[in-house]
């Protein structure tokens, strides 16, 4: 059994549900959001404005931002773990793989954070 | 017709290299294997595995212009379009991802370590019975598909996931077997069986490339048992 501390889930398999979860949650906003824009092509910036500013559309919005964090967190951390190995960087590996997913946990929490705020921060 | 051979002896190579040789092969559709017993006529130091010659054993299985497979069982008319014919070279490979012993013979210790995690054989913890212990013939039907696999190794080397961490994802083949007896009915470890698949490696490193399902010389379909360990361990997950 190989055990990570800096996966996100509790094990392999939680990793993989939240991967879905966010999957299938992105989706059904996109095909949403390209919906309305189709319904609503003229739309001037105060229609867009009152749209993006109800309850309704902040929830969704604070959801998928989460969503986005975690899914491309999920992803990313595979990918530094497919490619960031033993194979190519040497007894280098865990340093470097450690360092790699720093920045990218720390860009992920800047992102999300700025997103809460444009959606919260009421500006 | 012109075939090409990865040829590698680590005490006399500093690196491998490909050699080359022609055969005349008088038209015949050989097996690669004969294909391979031809030239080492030709040049005795040639080096690979072989024993059953039918399909069985699983010794000789190899990458044949770009995919795995056992030589004994695959035709020239079946390697790629063109070989059979003459049009293209007939190129032999070891398996990928395993270190190379000597030209087509690779080392398969990290493939047998990874089917040994699985515990690949029958756990009972009731009191044995005094003849056998009695399946339906429902309950046999479950490890079809399961049992046929010969250990050839075709599937996890041609499998990426294995390929970047073959010390921590089992690969299709350990996995098949795991899930052949996790399908048992006689098996009652089932519980213990799933806990050790269930970090972020051993079994979720696969990422339904399906290489594995398209090289299986026994035809068997790893992907789909991965996909049912999966379905029990979220049964036993939420
Ligand atoms: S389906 Fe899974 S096990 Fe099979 S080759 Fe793909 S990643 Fe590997
Ligand atoms: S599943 Fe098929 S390819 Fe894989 S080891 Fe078994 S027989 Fe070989
Ligand atoms: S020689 Fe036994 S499987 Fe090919």
């Amino acid at each position: 059994m190989t055990t990570s501390v800096t996966s996100l889930g509790r094990n392999g398999l939680h990793d993989w549900l939240l991967q879905r979860v966010t999957a299938v949650l992105l989706a059904v906003y996109f095909i949403f959001m390209a919906g309305w824009l189709v319904c609503n092509g003229g739309a001037d910036y105060l229609t867009w404005k009152a749209f993006m500013g109800s309850a309704c559309m902040q929830i969704a919005n604070t959801l998928v931002f989460f969503s986005i964090a975690i899914h491309a967190w999920a992803g990313l951390w595979i990918v530094t773990t497919d490619y960031i190995t033993r194979m190519q960087f040497g007894d280098s590996a865990t340093r470097v793989r450690l360092l790699i997913q720093l920045v990218i946990a720390g860009l992920t929490l800047v992102y999300a954070l700025w997103g809460l705020l444009m959606i919260w921060g009421g500006a | 017709m012109k075939v090409s051979i990865y040829r590698y002896n680590p005490e006399t190579d500093k690196e491998p290299y490909m050699k080359e040789y022609e055969l005349d092969t008088a038209g015949k559709n050989l097996m690669v294997l004969d294909v391979l017993n031809l030239l080492k006529e030709q040049d005795p130091t040639l080096g690979y595995r072989r024993s059953c010659r039918e399909g069985v054993c699983g010794s000789d299985g190899m990458n044949m212009n770009g995919k795995n497979g056992l030589a004994c069982v695959t035709a020239l008319s079946e390697v790629a379009p063109g070989v059979f014919e003459g049009r293209k070279p007939l190129i032999l490979r070891p398996l990928p991802g395993l270190p190379v012993v000597r030209d087509l013979v690779v080392d398969m210790t990290m493939f047998y370590n990874q089917y040994e995690k699985v515990q690949p054989y029958l756990q009972n913890n009731t009191p044995a019975p005094a003849i056998e212990r009695l399946q339906s013939p429902e309950e046999r039907e479950k490890i079809d598909g399961l049992y046929e696999c010969i250990l050839c190794a075709c599937c996890s080397t041609s499998c990426p996931s294995f390929w970047w961490n073959p010390e921590k994802f089992l690969g299709p083949a350990a996995l098949l077997q795991s899930y052949r007896f996790l399908a048992d009915s006689r098996d009652t470890e089932t519980d213990a069986r799933l806990a050790k698949l269930d970090d972020p490696f051993s079994l979720f490193r696969c990422r339904g490339i399906m290489n594995c399902v398209s090289v299986c010389p026994k035809g068997l379909n790893p992907t789909r048992a991965i996909g049912h360990i999966r379905d029990m361990l979220l049964e036993r997950g939420v």
